[in-house]
């Protein structure tokens, strides 16, 4: 971390420990924590998928993966994940776009509310599916 | 104290990334639309077993939006997972390494992805 190692001896960003946190660090922060976790996601839906197309036994395999407690587990992460990358990568795109939202009271709410966004809309997508 | 231009020079931007940064922004544009569609189906597909999921993924509709979903999300992933790749190894040779190697797993898990779709698609009607 201390730039021994390097290729070559480029500036580093501030280091994490003397920085206090607050509400758009944390939210630029798992934005890449969210896409980094989505990335192996990609990998678990993708066996799906490939099982799908496989046959019955292999995909009565992952379908007990996937219903189990571990699985489950898992598939709720992902789920807050996606829901979070979304509603900040929408942000993002805001921010590119139409260039709005920099002030920092307006900056900081909006990451609040993109955590909220994550751990309600899990709740509410998982409950939604479990009664349908 | 040295203030000598030398020792900063080169150490810059590299001149490059624009395009990334695009390529970033339309596969994100195009998830936008594509990640709502995804999450629906899949719970439906899910929760209908084997054959449910099989039907689901087997019509046209869905075999292109799911191609199309897979690659977007995949190629934005590469995307992502080579800048922070670039923003954490340090040591030349593993970087270079982990670059390709993000390229290869990404390619491959398309190829069998697409290729899962397409078969699935094919053999509905059989």
């Amino acid at each position: 971390m201390a730039g021994q190692g390097r290729a070559d001896p480029r500036p580093l960003s501030p280091h994490l420990q003397i920085w206090k946190w607050h509400w758009t660090m944390a939210g630029s922060i798992f934005h890449r924590v969210s896409g980094v976790g989505l990335y192996g996601g990609a990998f678990l839906i993708g066996a799906w998928l490939i099982a799908l197309a496989t046959g019955p036994e292999a995909y009565a395999f992952v379908e007990a993966i996937v219903f189990s407690l571990p699985g489950q587990i898992v598939l709720f992460l992902w789920s807050m994940a996606v829901l979070y990358h979304f509603a900040n990568g929408l942000r993002h795109l805001i921010w590119d776009g139409p260039m709005i939202g920099f002030s920092p009271g307006v900056a900081s709410l909006w990451s609040m509310f993109n955590f909220a966004f994550a751990i309600i809309g899990a709740a509410v997508i998982w409950s939604l599916a479990s009664f349908y | 104290m040295t203030t000598s231009a030398k020792s900063v020079r080169g150490l810059g931007s590299a001149g490059t990334g624009t395009q990334h940064h695009i390529r970033q922004r339309v596969t994100a544009l195009a998830l936008l639309f594509l990640v709502p569609w995804f999450l629906y189906s899949i719970i439906h597909a899910c929760k209908a077993g084997y054959e449910g999921a099989l039907t689901w993924a087997a019509q046209p509709l869905n075999a292109i939006l799911l191609i199309l979903t897979l690659s977007a999300a995949l190629y934005h992933m590469r995307l992502g997972m080579q800048v922070v790749i670039e923003d954490y190894i340090a040591k030349s040779g593993t970087r270079q390494a982990l670059l390709i190697l993000n390229t290869f797993a990404v390619i491959a898990l398309a190829a069998a992805t697409i290729l899962s779709v397409l078969k699935i698609w094919f053999t509905a009607g059989a």
